[in-house]
């Protein structure tokens, strides 16, 4: 047992230590923004549904926000309508979005990066106003008000035990959404490290020799795809549960760009890169609101500047200098600087160069 | 019938609208095999420019041209400063920095110019005139005229003066063409340039008619898509009939389709987009592209 917890890779203790983060985050901070951070969760699954597209298979969609979209709208229909439990319309979200996207994927097969890009643009744009039309099934333009969730009696008896508050709705929220964090990024994880995520990364890197080697290209492209629109169908799912309604202008295209933003800035291919990505891309048009007018060194004419541009310039300027200087994201610059410390360190030969590291003692 | 030619000529005149911003997408494509999903802001922005400038009393068709010159510039600028740099990289890296442009032109004009809508000039008055039994607007008619000036233009251009032969060897064979001697990197900020230009021409007529703010060509960028597919992405002259087409067939369907009417027409141009890279990804004009393995 010892050797076993010694030789446990050090990546186990930090995925440890982060998911007790998560689970006592809610303790710490107040009601109203343990609902912040399960948004940001939201986000988080959503993007890492992106990023197994995008960072594992080499599509691209640039119009995730509309698979949320779906996802969202299915649960708030069986939930207000037919009067459904909403957390056990989360799973048929998901499923249901993910046949969608499996479907979708048909059509894309065919369809250069390009292109694809092209289309999911455009159905990223025509979405809230396709959802405006069945107005009695969706409720138009209002949309649909939802019930906040209602923690069940064991879950408030634990928290009240430990913590000695009660459990708000907010923060049940964030557990029920923390929950389903973790269940798909370990399946993520696992997806990603076995045969078809091998597959996928074949396809990426070289979509010939994927095909040599006996990929079944059409059949790995299509499951990325429906992969990945349940993985959004879901955080839509819980995106309702979070904010309490749903509505068509809820899903618009700077969602979708906002879900790009989190997935390029966190490290296309990664699996931390997501929950990364996601936290600087909900945190920061919050954060550059208050955080900004408070600063006095900042001349008032560049702060009032930011703060009326919203977060659309941030985003932009980051969006193109990651992919300039990092596109590999944040998780990419940890993971090269982190090599080069250890280079150093142990006098390994430099990767890239062959060069050998000065010996401390010539010097 | 009169209401059917009504719509054509209506459409025939949007279709111009888009047709320009679709050129302007097929210039890059051409030059760099890129979808500059920036075309649109960058047209935005320099419908702003004008703006300020009649705003400032100066004559429309003075500060037209000036406003041509200062995106052409400008679009050299963006070339040179952020895609220079990753001229080389994959095209999903390419499409993400296109796209990162788009949202922080957009967040800028914001910023500078707020986001009230405003009312655009038009140098066309909206008097109707009768043809062949249909009335049409002098507005309308001015912008046909208009964009089919620019479209003849960049066809003069690029087909008939050694600029545009050698714009058109860069793209179709950088290595050869630099052997030759040409500066490929800067045929592709001409490019920028140009599309920069054309595409602001799009943004100028249609302020008039939708009212000028940040996000007005976040849906005229989507029809520029229809046609620049339908035409097929490589081919000028099937950018300027897929705008055409599309155009006319927005306006027809919002009309007289009853389940699309106004809102939906954005829908009709996205059907367009779908079915045509379904049924056939060459687009018109386009010619089929064998890949060597």
């Amino acid at each position: 047992m010892i050797q076993r917890i010694r030789t446990t890779p050090p990546r186990y203790w930090l995925v440890l230590v982060v998911v007790l983060f998560f689970i006592g985050l809610p303790t710490v901070i107040d009601s109203f923004q343990s609902g912040e951070w399960a948004q940001a969760l939201v986000l988080a699954i959503a993007i890492m549904g992106l990023n197994i597209l995008v960072g594992y298979s080499g599509q691209i969609s640039l119009g995730h926000g509309a698979f949320m979209a779906i996802g969202a709208y299915t649960s708030a229909i069986l939930a207000h309508r037919y009067k459904m439990d909403y957390l056990a319309t989360i799973p048929i979200a998901g499923l249901l979005t993910g046949i969608l996207g499996f479907l979708f994927g048909v059509p894309a097969l065919r369809l250069s990066a390009l292109y694809l890009a092209l289309a999911t643009f455009a159905l990223a744009v025509v979405t809230p106003s396709l959802i405006k039309r069945p107005a009695e099934l969706t409720g138009g333009v209002q949309g649909i008000v939802l019930l906040p969730p209602v923690p069940p009696t064991f879950a408030s008896d634990t928290f009240s035990a430990l913590t000695g508050t009660a459990l708000t709705s907010d923060q049940w929220t964030y557990y029920v959404t923390l929950a389903w964090t973790l269940v798909l990024f370990w399946l993520a994880w696992n997806l990603v490290r076995h045969r078809a995520g091998r597959a996928m990364r074949a396809i990426r890197d070289g979509e010939v020799a994927a095909a040599a080697s006996g990929v079944n290209i059409a059949g790995y492209k299509t499951l990325a795809f429906g992969i990945s629109a349940l993985y959004a169908g879901i955080a839509g799912s819980l995106f309702g549960l979070a904010v309490g309604f749903v509505s068509p202008d809820t899903f618009p295209v700077a969602l979708s760009i906002q879900l790009l933003v989190g997935a390029v800035v966190g490290g296309l291919a990664s699996i931390p890169g997501p929950i990364i990505g996601a936290i600087f891309a909900y945190f920061l048009p919050i954060e550059s609101n208050q955080w900004v007018p408070t600063q006095t060194w900042i001349p008032g004419s560049i702060a009032s500047t930011i703060e009326k541009a919203g977060p659309a310039v941030t985003y932009g300027a980051v969006l193109i200098l990651t992919m300039i200087f990092a596109p590999n994201g944040v998780v990419g610059l940890v993971l090269t600087g982190y090599s080069r410390l250890r280079g150093r360190l142990r006098g390994v030969p430099d990767r890239e160069s062959g060069q050998m590291p000065p010996d401390p003692h010539t010097v | 019938m009169q209401e059917f030619l009504q719509l054509v000529v209506s459409g025939i005149a949007t279709g111009g609208i888009f047709a320009s911003l679709a050129l302007a997408l097929v210039l890059i494509y051409n030059a760099m095999g890129l979808v500059n999903f920036a075309q649109g802001e960058m047209a935005m922005f320099a419908t702003f420019v004008a703006f300020t400038l009649i705003a400032h009393g100066m004559n429309y068709w003075l500060a037209f041209v000036i406003t041509l010159v200062v995106a052409f510039a400008g679009g050299i600028a963006i070339e040179r400063v952020v895609i220079r740099p990753i001229e080389r990289a994959p095209i999903l890296t390419l499409v993400i920095v296109t796209l990162g442009l788009a949202t922080l032109i957009n967040g800028l004009a914001g910023s500078i110019f707020g986001y009230v809508p405003r009312a655009f000039p038009s140098p066309f008055s909206v008097q109707t005139v009768n043809i062949l039994g249909a009335l049409a607007s002098f507005q309308d008619l001015g912008v046909i005229a208009v964009s089919a000036v620019v479209l003849l233009a960049i066809y003069l251009l690029l087909q008939h003066t050694t600029v545009g032969l050698t714009m058109r060897a860069a793209a179709h064979h950088a290595e050869a063409s630099r052997l030759l001697g040409v500066r490929v990197s800067w045929m592709l900020a001409l490019g920028w340039g140009l599309a920069s230009a054309v595409g602001s021409v799009s943004g100028i007529m249609v302020a008039p008619i939708i009212l000028l703010e940040p996000n007005m060509m976040q849906t005229i960028i989507i029809y520029a898509f229809a046609a620049a597919v339908l035409g097929g992405i490589e081919s000028p002259l099937g950018a300027v009939v897929g705008g055409v087409i599309v155009g006319v067939t927005v306006n027809l369907a919002g009309v007289y389709l009853p389940f699309v009417g106004g809102d939906l027409q954005l829908a009709v141009a996205l059907a367009i987009i779908v079915a045509v890279l379904v049924l056939k990804p060459n687009g018109l004009f386009g010619r089929p592209t064998v890949r060597r393995v």
